[in-house]
């Protein structure tokens, strides 16, 4: 089948005192091609582990990962990452970090400069292209992570908390940018996030996960990202499925806080 | 202690001169319109007129203290005594009777003997003597010597102008103080002012007249040019040697466990023994010559070199390597596209430390011995007492170590742009 598909995936840390974590245990999932997901969790539910599994900077205890039926060993260029913070090159101009992934397949200048042009365009920032990347803010590096990301044309784009780092006014516009990307490029997203909000609305389906061990709690299909790719966000925030979705998963994430929070007061 | 009194009322005479003019000190656009500037770091930048006061305000206290010619008169402080000054002394003959004789006492500069003024015995048993003292000397008198009651014959001088004087004691007369030994002879000591001594302290002039003279005629069968430039060439051949083999030792032990564990204990056995301390192996093995220094050199720079290289591939963010393998990267590429630049402000910084180092240690092993370099040249120079060379060859080394460190800071402006603002 086309798509990823994560397969009982288990994850266990041996700490060096001698004890042993279990970040996340038989997670299976299939994401199909040109499908955008998010993930939820409150903070050690293994979110990020699972990510960084997918991108092959991991390798899990058990379990398996296939891309396109092509099982997953270490990272490579069919599973594009962007980080929270950009993890840019600064001794790069914008140019050369978008157009990193070409130039290490050993592409010439003509060959991708229409492309690194165009994806520029894309994210807004075709008069940064000589700027180096200390002199942009930050939501103009994320968007310079973004172009960086799809001029190496992944099959999977992987985001670890991409606008966990932005103001909230820079992070609703990436969030249009995000769908407007997703929509226009037909990749399959894979993105963690803190935001209840976000993840409703960038989400065609949203997974929470739940600590203790790393496990998906439960999935939700949604219409909002859909949405979205046509309105405003703030349109599709004042829908009225909106405000119950955002109600009902918070108070589920609520309830794991005070659980784990629990567990840590009992445990002293 | 006059002179740092000197210095401090001249720093506070400055700021109060500048405040009284300017009302308002320095502040200007933004840091103007700040209220709160105490304790605000960045609202303190270097008052540039400050800076020059400092400098006018060495140079003052300098001309001042050695009677330069660079300074009026009225500015100098006070000069040694010169010239003839006279103080009588008292003799008593072992009878009781005592008499009075003078003595003249020539100061100046080079003195000796023939300087002295020929005086008439004049009457009584106590005759006048003379005698001649180079400036900052002193020198002791026989003065019953030409007398006809000698100290032999149970004389003894028991006042110096009209003050009474034991063996032991001293007066102050107007010129110079004189104090008795314990055998009763007289120690003429004139008044030294508060000048330096050229011998201590040249005036600057002194100074500028020697770094000319030594411009053009050399030193010691090398040109000044050959001096400084042979310390120059042993710190950048030392230092890049140091660095092309530290480098990549840095970058081993940052990505290899065999080499980190390997070179571990080396480095930092080596980094705290100062190459100071390495010299005489050094000469023991390389001797003094030009090997041997760098050799020297080398090593203060290796490990230095070694570190910083290491550093800045553990600094490495590891989000980087990662996206960089995501977008294709191969490890060589990685090395040559992250690691390599991301290694380069620590690499740079690393480099100006080692420059620092190798500057200063060079300018110490060239002082152990050394045929030709900078500190070589003010070694030699005070051996012979030559405090003006010795204070040149100080100015010098001290012109260059900022030149080298200014250079260093522009190479990493340019090369390194994005150092700290990551």
């Amino acid at each position: 089948m086309t798509g990823l598909s994560i397969d009982r995936i288990s994850m266990r840390f041996e700490l060096p005192n001698g004890t042993a974590v279990q970040a996340l245990k038989d997670v299976s999932l299939k994401i199909a091609q040109g499908e955008i997901l998010t993930v939820l969790g409150p903070s050690g539910c293994g979110k990020s582990t699972l990510l960084n599994i997918v991108a092959g900077f991991l390798a899990p205890t058990s379990g398996k990962i296939t891309l396109n039926d092509t099982p997953v060993h270490g990272p490579s260029r069919e599973r594009g990452m962007v980080f929270q913070k950009g993890a840019l090159f600064e001794w790069m101009n914008v140019r050369d970090n978008v157009s990193f992934g070409p130039r290490m397949k050993g592409q010439k200048p003509k060959d991708y400069a229409e492309e690194v042009d165009h994806l520029l365009n894309v994210v807004g920032l075709r008069d940064f292209k000589e700027k180096a990347i200390y002199e942009l803010s930050g939501g103009m590096q994320q968007r310079v992570a973004l172009a960086r990301c799809l001029a190496n044309h992944p099959d999977v784009i992987l985001m670890d908390e991409p606008l966990g780092a932005l103001d909230a006014l820079t992070r609703e516009k990436m969030q249009s940018l995000v769908l407007k990307l997703w929509k226009e490029t037909g990749k399959t997203i894979i993105l963690i996030t803190h935001s209840v909000e976000e993840a409703l609305l960038l989400g065609e389906r949203l997974l929470v996960m739940a600590p203790r061990p790393g496990r998906i709690h439960s999935e939700y299909r949604l219409p909002f990202a859909d949405m979205g790719v046509a309105m405003d966000l703030r349109e599709v925030k004042k829908h009225p499925d909106f405000a119950p979705k955002r109600e009902e998963i918070l108070s589920l994430i609520w309830d794991m806080e005070e659980e784990i929070m629990g567990n840590a007061e009992a445990a002293v | 202690m006059i002179p740092l009194l000197l210095y401090v009322g001249f720093f506070l005479l400055t700021l109060g001169i500048v405040k009284l003019l300017t009302g308002n000190m320095t502040k200007t656009g933004f840091i103007a319109r700040k209220t709160v500037t105490f304790g605000d770091e960045s609202a303190v930048v270097a008052d540039r007129r400050a800076s020059f006061f400092s400098i006018f305000a060495i140079f003052l206290l300098w001309a001042s203290f050695t009677g330069s010619v660079m300074l009026p008169d009225f500015l100098h402080m006070p000069g040694p005594f010169t010239g003839t000054g006279t103080f009588t002394y008292t003799t008593e003959a072992p009878d009781g009777q005592r008499d009075d004789g003078e003595v003249s006492v020539t100061v100046l500069p080079n003195a000796e003997d023939k300087d002295a003024i020929a005086v008439d015995p004049g009457e009584g048993f106590a005759k006048n003597d003379s005698m001649a003292i180079a400036t900052y000397r002193s020198s002791l008198i026989r003065v019953d010597e030409n007398d006809e009651v000698t100290r032999e014959g149970g004389a003894k001088v028991v006042a110096v102008n009209g003050q009474p004087l034991e063996p032991g004691g001293e007066v102050k007369t107007d010129f110079a103080r004189i104090g008795m030994s314990q055998r009763g002879t007289l120690n003429v000591e004139p008044n030294p002012g508060w000048q330096m001594e050229p011998i201590w302290l040249p005036a600057p002039e002194a100074v500028f007249k020697r770094f000319v003279e030594i411009a053009s005629t050399g030193f010691r069968n090398y040109t000044l040019l050959e001096h400084l430039g042979s310390s120059l060439f042993r710190v950048v051949s030392g230092f890049l040697l140091g660095a092309v083999i530290g480098i990549p030792l840095g970058y081993a032990m940052g990505l290899s466990n065999w080499f980190r564990g390997w070179f571990d204990p080396i480095v930092e056995f080596m980094r705290p023994v100062p190459p100071l301390a390495l010299i005489p192996l050094v000469i023991i093995w390389a001797g003094i010559g030009e090997g041997g220094k760098i050799i020297l050199l080398f090593l203060a720079a290796l490990w230095i070199m070694a570190i910083a290289a290491r550093a800045g591939v553990s600094g490495v963010d590891i989000a980087k390597v990662h996206a960089a393998y995501s977008l294709g990267a191969s490890k060589a590429q990685i090395m040559r596209y992250v690691i390599v630049p991301n290694s380069l402000p620590e690499i740079f910084t690393g480099a100006r430390v080692a420059m620092g180092v190798c500057w200063g240690t060079v300018v110490a092993a060239e002082l152990v011995a050394a045929e030709k370099g900078a500190g070589m040249m003010i070694m030699v120079a005070s051996k012979f007492q030559n405090t003006d060379i010795v204070l040149m060859g100080i100015i010098l080394i001290g012109i260059i170590g900022f030149g080298i460190d200014i250079l260093m800071r522009w190479c990493e402006r340019v090369l390194v742009p994005w150092k700290g603002r990551s």
